[in-house]
């Protein structure tokens, strides 16, 4: 496919008129006949044991229908998340739940509930718990994650001797690995930099809060959930609720926002569920404000440590990595581990070490938040790079660059292979439209009490998956319509790769209709709509389908034109002869075509390697026209990199700590750009989260009592209007990844880091080389580092 | 007897009785109950928490008059969203941080969620389901909203267009500075900021 008619090319998705009538609606919005309210029970305390709980009180309540007790619920294997437990992990976490008449009944009847807890020791910060003798998170453990057993970790008193003067203690890890000779790397460098660091937990602040909504209807339950993905998630609930994944409707049109906080599902959309099952009519879960601080998940928070040698040139000759997660109370995300991938390839080190810990907590569950893993590292890490560079007299594009992958970079323990890399190539188009070699000399340039200064910061995210199916169907009235299981989280590429199989087919896109959002619409198998993989993978998945409904098309005009499949083309909802374009199909003559022919031409029989899921949907739409569906099965080879480079320039006022971002350019490499609107959004979006991460977004804990502070927007503070500037530019590569069908890779997830890590190398610029060796830097560090006052925290403590 | 209760009681030829048959018959309100408010069912039985009586008014809400039962302490989001059915007004936070709520009160943008309902009895309100006209056509902001693909996932979205309603009716060309003074209060998680004000500003040039 050469040249477009569709990819490439901006366009209106089907949901866009909703969101600005008002008619688009989300979880909250429904309303079936008899619902209930739910509210819940939720623990004081960061870390206890329910000795007793005496809900008559409430039951007495008139409109009170319903109570479920952690008892109730399934039990699941720790360290995964209940949905209700006896032994609340963190303050704010789920003990029961009440459905009553109305919201103000199951508030009283909270109320009413007498429950009598033992507090027992928690943990907030993670080294506290990895001291001899320290307090443990939980009774059965202390380091936990995903793929990494429940198991306790406890350092000598020698592991924490430097502590005090700032270095990061570092016992035995509970994973490592390492490529290369560290040692040799280290003696072959010219210049070798060691540093302690701190990256901030902090929440996803999604506006639309975690609601949903459950009913029962004939032995099937309905669930209408704040969920990124779709089709994907239906095995995971249904297991979690022990229901036939058959007999589980999910429900997600639009989503008020996940950014990794609503990927793959939660075990608190149960509860509503179990609610509606006991009362016998739907229940509403209103998630409130609050609750979403609590229970709406974290971005694990570092400390961390790292070694880096250079050569010369600025080339990484070794780098030794040490991270310290704060991973929550369950089984969390393994950021750490993105981390280390995300170092090996985007600095390519000759040789190099990765040591991890993966702490738990009794904080926020952590959840993968937008870059989880790669994007703290680059706001760490990026900083000290241009510590090297200002030591070595080394420019700091040219330093980024000359570690930058081509596309023979290797990534991870293994040095596996990528797809593709057009990181250098950002850096140097970048560099150009922001004209970096002439802002060279605004560095530190005063302007009243203000310092101008300058950054530049680099993120990476894997972009894609494989082995997903697709599904389209050319219905007699010969519209296309292409069936996705993606989410709509407000990335808008659910449509975005849905008109790869209009492109393939070359149907006019005013005759394509795209059918998702809800699982009883015969949605395939398609990937979570996380990790920036959704561009890559399910552009291959509607390339696969509309490629096997094209060769259905062309064999049903070689049987009704006499010749063969090979001799037909389509194009304009038409199959027709190559040679003479006026003998032909239309596609609803086709479409009913193969609803006489049956078999594979109308879903009644189907390819066997196809997900259940997908298997389901495509026998639902059997016998309503022609049905194109396949699994992907495309080669790919290597890990599918997408890459941020980003530009700013800042004015630090020396007077206030106040740090006004006044340019900022983004640039991608996701591959050939496939809807430029649409990337810029996501990119100037991307950037706005990363000043936020880079300059007030973080999670304020009282150690004394292991309760947050920052439980309100305003405390937790995203970016508003006024905190970023008025124009934020954006530009792509736009090459080509030779492992996608159009040739597209993923992009949500480095602009963010890229941002972050340019912000605050800008302030470190500003300041003549002070670097924080934190994340965020806020006012009040600027004025002590300008005014060289100690910082008010200790070097290595954290959610402060 | 209070002033809320002189002015539902003032309200000739509607009683409590006849309204309630109303919205029954027009379904409008089916199980639209409470957010920590009472709904209906309750109302019916003696109520168990005091001050959860309904009152009865009548509100102008986008150009229409709407009679509905309101209770002393509920706030305009809630009667909008879960007693006239208007969802398109969203609720982020429900306490006056986020902004989403936006609706505006005579032409005033406002936090819905920060307004006692029987507070705007004898004001106009307009929601985002307002601004389109009968036939469907958009409003210019919400037609530069979509041409300039401004929103993400959605949610803040009508409370960004309600404040950008407002302030075009004051300020008709703004520039793009006072545009993000004006929105400020609006958040947006997406971090779409700049192409909420692309879309401000292309309003403000066609309008």
């Amino acid at each position: 496919m050469a040249s477009y008619k569709l990819i490439g090319k901006d366009f209106t998705p089907p949901d866009l008129v909703g969101k600005v009538t008002g008619k688009a609606k989300y979880a909250e919005d429904f309303r079936p006949a008899g619902m209930l309210f739910a509210k819940l029970l939720r623990s004081p305390m960061p870390h206890a044991k329910v000795r007793k709980i005496d809900t008559r009180n409430a039951l007495a309540l008139k409109g009170v229908v319903a109570i479920v007790t952690a008892d109730e619920v399934p039990k699941v294997h720790p360290p995964s998340e209940p949905m209700l437990t006896n032994e609340p992990l963190y303050a704010g976490e789920p003990i029961l739940a009440v459905a009553a008449v109305d919201e103000t009944t199951a508030a009283e009847a909270i109320e009413r509930i007498k429950i009598d807890l033992q507090p027992l020791p928690f943990v907030i910060d993670p080294l506290e718990t990895l001291r001899p003798g320290g307090p443990d998170p939980r009774s059965d453990g202390n380091v936990a994650a995903r793929e990494l057993k429940l198991q306790t970790i406890k350092w000598t008193a020698r592991d924490f001797a430097g502590i005090s003067q700032g270095k990061l203690p570092m016992g035995k890890p509970a994973e490592e690995w390492q490529y290369g000779d560290l040692e040799g790397g280290f003696k072959q460098a010219d210049f070798v930099l060691e540093e302690s660091f701190v990256t901030q937990a902090l929440s996803h602040h999604c506006m639309e809060p975690r609601t949903a909504m459950a009913y029962w209807q004939n032995g099937k339950l309905y669930l209408h959930a704040s969920s990124q993905s779709v089709s994907f998630v239906v095995p995971g609930v249904a297991k979690l609720l022990g229901v036939d994944p058959a007999q589980l409707v999910f429900i997600s049109e639009n989503t008020g926002g996940g950014f990794g906080a609503k990927g793959t599902g939660y075990p608190q959309w149960g509860i509503p569920a179990l609610l509606a099952k006991k009362a016998g009519r739907p229940v509403m879960m209103r998630v409130t404000r609050d609750e979403e601080y609590a229970f709406g998940r974290a971005r694990p928070g570092y400390q961390g440590w790292v070694k880096i040698g250079f050569r010369k040139d600025g080339r990484i000759t070794a780098l030794d990595l040490y991270i310290v997660q704060s991973n929550g109370p369950y089984e969390g995300f393994p950021d750490f581990r993105n981390s280390g991938m995300a170092v090996s390839l985007v600095y390519q080190p000759m040789a190099m070490r990765w040591r991890a810990v993966s702490v738990l907590t009794n904080t926020p569950p952590r959840y993968p938040q937008r870059g989880p893993g790669e994007n703290q590292i680059a706001a760490a890490v990026e900083p000290f790079i241009d510590k090297a560079a200002r030591k070595l007299g080394v420019d700091r594009v040219a330093i980024r660059r000359i570690n930058a992958p081509g596309h023979d970079g290797k990534v991870g323990a293994k040095q596996g292979p990528v797809t593709s890399s057009y990181l250098p190539q950002a850096l140097d188009k970048g560099a150009q439209r922001f004209n970096w070699a002439k802002k060279q000399a605004l560095s530190g340039q005063r302007k009243g009490s203000k310092a101008i200064g300058i950054g530049v910061g680099t993120a990476f995210h894997s972009a894609g998956r494989n082995g997903f199916d697709g599904l389209v169907l050319i219905k007699p009235d010969g519209k296309l319509y292409i069936h996705s299981g993606a989410g709509n989280l407000g990335t808008f590429s659910y449509a975005a790769t849905s008109r790869t199989a209009a492109e393939v087919l070359g149907m006019p896109w005013d005759r394509c209709v795209i059918v998702a959002g809800d699982t009883a619409k015969n949605v395939p198998w398609n990937s979570p709509q996380v990790g920036s993989n959704t561009s890559f993978t399910l552009t291959r998945t509607n390339y696969v389908a509309a490629v096997d409904a094209k060769k259905k098309l062309q064999e049903i005009a070689a049987k009704a034109l006499n010749g063969s499949p090979d001799d037909f083309d389509v194009g304009n909802g038409r199959v027709f002869l190559k040679s003479d374009s006026s003998r032909g199909l239309s596609f609803a003559e086709a479409a009913e075509r193969a609803i006489k022919l049956g078999g594979k031409y109308s879903g009644q029989e189907l390819p066997k390697d196809l997900n259940p899921i997908t298997a389901r949907a495509a026998a639902g739409l059997a016998g309503q026209g022609l049905v194109g569906v396949a699994k992907d099965t495309l080669p790919i080879k290597g890990l599918v990199p997408a890459f941020c480079a980003a530009f700013v320039q800042v004015e630090v006022d020396l007077e206030t700590g106040h740090v006004e971002i006044k340019e900022c350019l983004e640039v991608a490499d996701c591959g050939t750009v496939i809807h430029p609107k649409n990337l810029g959004n996501q990119l100037t979006g991307g950037a706005v989260q990363g000043f936020g991460l880079a300059l007030t977004e973080r999670h304020i804990f009282d150690n004394k009592l292991g309760l947050a502070a920052t439980k309100g927007l305003y405390t937790a503070k995203p970016p508003t209007y006024l905190d970023v500037p008025l124009d934020i530019q954006w530009d792509a590569v736009n090459q080509p990844d030779r492992y996608n069908p159009v040739g597209v890779k993923g992009i949500g997830e480095p602009p963010l880091g890229a941002a972050a890590a340019a912000v605050l190398c800008a302030i470190s610029d500003a300041l003549g080389g002070i670097y924080f060796n934190r994340s965020p830097v806020t006012c009040d560090m600027i004025l002590n580092a300008v005014e060289k006052r100690p910082q008010p925290y200790k070097p290595l403590e954290v959610n402060v | 007897m209070d002033a809320l209760d002189k002015e539902v009681n003032s309200q000739p030829g509607l009683t409590r009785r006849s309204f309630i048959k109303g919205i029954i018959a027009s379904g409008v309100t089916v199980s639209s109950v409470g957010y920590l408010f009472r709904g209906a069912e309750a109302a019916q039985a003696k109520p168990a928490l005091a001050g959860a009586v309904g009152r009865l008014v009548t509100l102008t809400v986008n150009g229409q008059k709407r009679p509905v039962d309101v209770m002393k302490q509920e706030t305009l989001a809630m009667t909008l969203r879960y007693k006239l059915g208007l969802t398109g007004t969203k609720l982020g936070c429900d306490r006056g941080e986020c902004g989403n709520c936006t609706v505006l009160i005579d032409d005033v943008p406002r936090y819905s969620c920060s307004l006692l309902t029987h507070t705007v009895r004898n004001s106009k309100i307009t929601t985002i389901e307002g601004l389109a006209g009968p036939d469907g056509k958009l409003h210019p902001v919400q037609k530069a909203f979509v041409d300039e693909m401004a929103p993400q996932c959605g949610f803040c979205t009508p409370g960004q267009i309600m404040s950008a309603v407002a302030l075009l009716k004051v300020s008709p060309k703004p520039t793009r500075a006072q545009a993000a003074e004006a929105l400020s209060g609006n958040l947006c998680r997406c971090g779409a900021y700049d192409y909420y004000l692309n879309a401000v500003m292309r309003a403000a040039e066609v309008s």
